[in-house]
């Protein structure tokens, strides 16, 4: 009851408080309350689990796994965090996922940028051989493109990054292109009229103001790199400290099988990174997802 | 970079630049000035799009292309291609209806084609039950909670954020919990249930349930994110115009919302089984599709096969099919059921 006063008094305060909110009905507060309480129980249930978990000895794990970690033990966390192939991973991760996302936004954008305001011939059709990439899944490519890096002698991290740009490129131009077309055509005429060339203008003008749906695009790449884990199977074999996270995960399982709570520990650290930046990009997520989807 | 290059060198801008240039001036040879201004304008138009052309051509459709000519050949992906063996459909053939063996006459369905429809059987079954059991789930809640109340917020970041874990590490976390000495067994077993009977992936039936929970856990968040941000932009007038006339809860949301986000449903739609099709990281997680491919895909199953099991042809044969798959099924849902959406094209955001 309180709750339902409260959000109404605060409805009313705000400056949309004048949409009439009682007049619809809106279902009642308590099945919406516990609808949202089973589905933030079943989403962080597991997840805390697997976070307690690697607190916990494997003995305790046995014995009372649903109960507080007894005794509470730091060990497992200290052992992944004091070496060093935890954090190489993780900077694996982020140089790759960084590079990814400069590339696609860098090369996405330049490409969207003639296709949106320039008119030429074949403009189209440039535009449509991008879109059929959407139509490409790295699973369909992924044997020969292995093949193809192999004999072009691009091993490692950028074995990863060169494609994934690649991957990348569609989505984008598609998701930039009718944004630059939608800024005014009066920009270009003033700066041509000031002298300022396209290349010019595409630096100074055009860059500052599609930022927005270059945050957008970029945190989707950004995401995409950072869980890509089909490449870096195929591509990253052998040593651990080359890998990206998600392929260090499953060889670390693989290494560890018998010891279950560093399992937990070394994937609670590895979920982290992606949950922090999730937390502080949430918005941005979510409008590039519905964006991408509303198009 | 064929195309650009073509287009960009060739005497086409030439013409084009001619006819631009020309325009209410009577048809004269372009001028100096003009024919420099548009050879400027090319170079910049393939300075801009040049490099992720050539990324483009290079590293998705050569690889693509590649793919369908390896699928025509027998081939172990070690020795070189010139040697391979050009069997014709022959890898397709085998998916599809099994074959023979040349060499020993042996027929060998069961190790090519009924692998491969058990692995597309999977894929049709999660689109099946992804629309039977993750469309309500998510509708349901997004109509819940598209209300007021306090902790809006949070729930809404809380049940979407599984969807930015990678699934590699999603997947490797439901292995611990679904181990036959974990959680879920002690869980099940506390209310007097037991694990099913083969373990929770290795049941021949269970598997595919348990790899099917893990992958709803996993998705159904980004549903009910995109159909909350579809129920924020439907009008309150029509509610409201609604709830005058006397309408009660439920008849708004089968009146007014759920048909009002529609577009955002079918494109969800769309979005799900593209991905099902896909689906392949999750899968290959837990224990590559399965033991005895309980839950294999298309997708794991071509790894499999061609990978790890070094058939290049097969496997790219099964690359392809996968692909016509995907291209039929969108072309199919874009030509029928996405097109009204589409008749009236919204504004660029």
């Amino acid at each position: 009851m309180s709750v339902d006063t409260a959000a109404r008094s605060t409805a009313a305060s705000s400056a949309d408080g004048r949409r009439r909110k009682g007049l619809i009905p809106e279902g009642s507060t308590y099945v919406a309350v516990g609808i949202a309480l089973v589905g933030v129980g079943l989403t962080l249930g597991p997840i805390l689990y697997l976070i307690l978990g690697g607190f916990r000895t494997q003995g305790d794990l046995a014995a009372n796994p649903t109960g507080f970690p007894d005794p509470f033990m730091w060990q497992n966390y200290w052992d992944i965090l004091s070496k060093p192939l935890f954090w190489r991973q993780l900077l694996n991760s982020t140089l790759v996922a960084v590079a990814t996302t400069a590339g696609v936004v860098l090369f996405g954008t330049m490409a969207a940028y003639p296709l949106a305001r320039y008119s030429f011939k074949g403009r189209e059709l440039v535009f449509v051989i991008f879109t059929t990439g959407l139509m490409f899944p790295l699973t369909v490519a992924v044997l020969p493109l292995y093949l193809l890096l192999r004999d072009m002698g691009i091993s490692g991290l950028w074995g990863l990054v060169i494609p994934q740009i690649a991957f990348g490129l569609p989505v984008t131009i598609i998701i930039l292109r009718p944004f630059l077309a939608a800024l005014p055509k009066e920009l270009e005429e003033a700066s041509f009229m000031d002298g300022i060339s396209r290349i010019g203008f595409f630096w100074r003008m055009l860059l500052p103001l599609a930022r927005p749906a270059m945050v957008t695009v970029g945190v989707l790449a950004f995401i995409g790199s950072w869980n890509a884990y089909l490449l870096p199977l195929l591509l990253l074999t052998g040593d651990p400290t080359g890998m990206t996270l998600p392929l260090g995960v499953t060889t670390f399982q693989g290494q560890h099988s018998a010891a279950t709570t560093m399992i937990m520990a070394y994937t609670s650290l590895a979920m982290l990174p992606a949950l922090a930046f999730f937390l502080l990009m949430e918005r941005r997520i979510v409008d590039g997802l519905t964006g991408a989807v509303k198009g | 970079m064929t195309a650009l290059e073509a287009s960009g060198r060739s005497a086409a801008p030439a013409v084009d630049a001619e006819a631009s240039a020309a325009g209410s001036r009577p048809v004269t040879p372009a001028s100096e000035h003009t024919r420099r201004a548009t050879a400027r304008k090319w170079a910049e138009i393939a300075l801009f799009v040049g490099p992720a052309m050539v990324l483009f051509l290079t590293f998705v459709v050569y690889p693509v292309v590649s793919a369908a000519r390896f699928s025509l050949y027998k081939w172990n992906g070690v020795s070189q291609f010139s040697d391979a063996e050009f069997i014709g459909l022959e890898n397709y053939a085998r998916a599809l209806f099994g074959g023979t063996d040349p060499a020993t006459q042996q027929a060998f369905t069961t190790a090519y084609s009924q692998p491969f429809w058990e692995a597309l059987s999977h894929n049709f079954a999660i689109i099946f039950l992804s629309m039977a059991v993750q469309l309500p789930i998510a509708l349901a809640v997004a109509l819940t909670l598209n209300r007021r109340f306090r902790g809006r917020a949070f729930t809404r970041v809380v049940i979407f954020a599984p969807y930015v874990l990678s699934e590699v590490i999603a997947g490797t976390m439901w292995l611990i919990i679904f181990d036959p000495n974990g959680i879920a067994t002690q869980l099940m077993r506390g209310i007097g249930l037991d694990m099913p009977n083969g373990g929770w992936f290795e049941d021949p039936t269970w598997g595919f349930w348990t790899v099917f929970f893990i992958i709803t856990w996993k998705y159904v968040g980004l549903a009910i994110i995109l159909f909350l941000a579809g129920l924020s932009g439907v009008s309150e007038d029509l509610q409201e115009a609604a709830a005058i006339d006397g309408a009660s809860w439920w008849q708004i949301q089968w009146r007014i919302n759920i048909p009002l986000i529609g577009p955002t449903i079918r494109i969800w739609a769309f979005l799900s089984i593209i991905g099902s099709i896909q689906l392949f990281d999750m899968v290959w997680v837990l224990n590559r599709g399965g033991t005895a491919g309980q839950y294999s895909t298309i997708a794991s199953y071509m790894m499999e096969i061609g990978f790890f099991r070094s058939d290049w042809g097969y496997g790219s044969a099964i690359a392809v099919i996968m692909f016509f798959l995907s291209f039929v099924i969108a072309l199919a849902y874009m030509a029928t059921i996405l097109r009204r959406d589409n008749a009236h094209p919204r504004k660029a955001r």
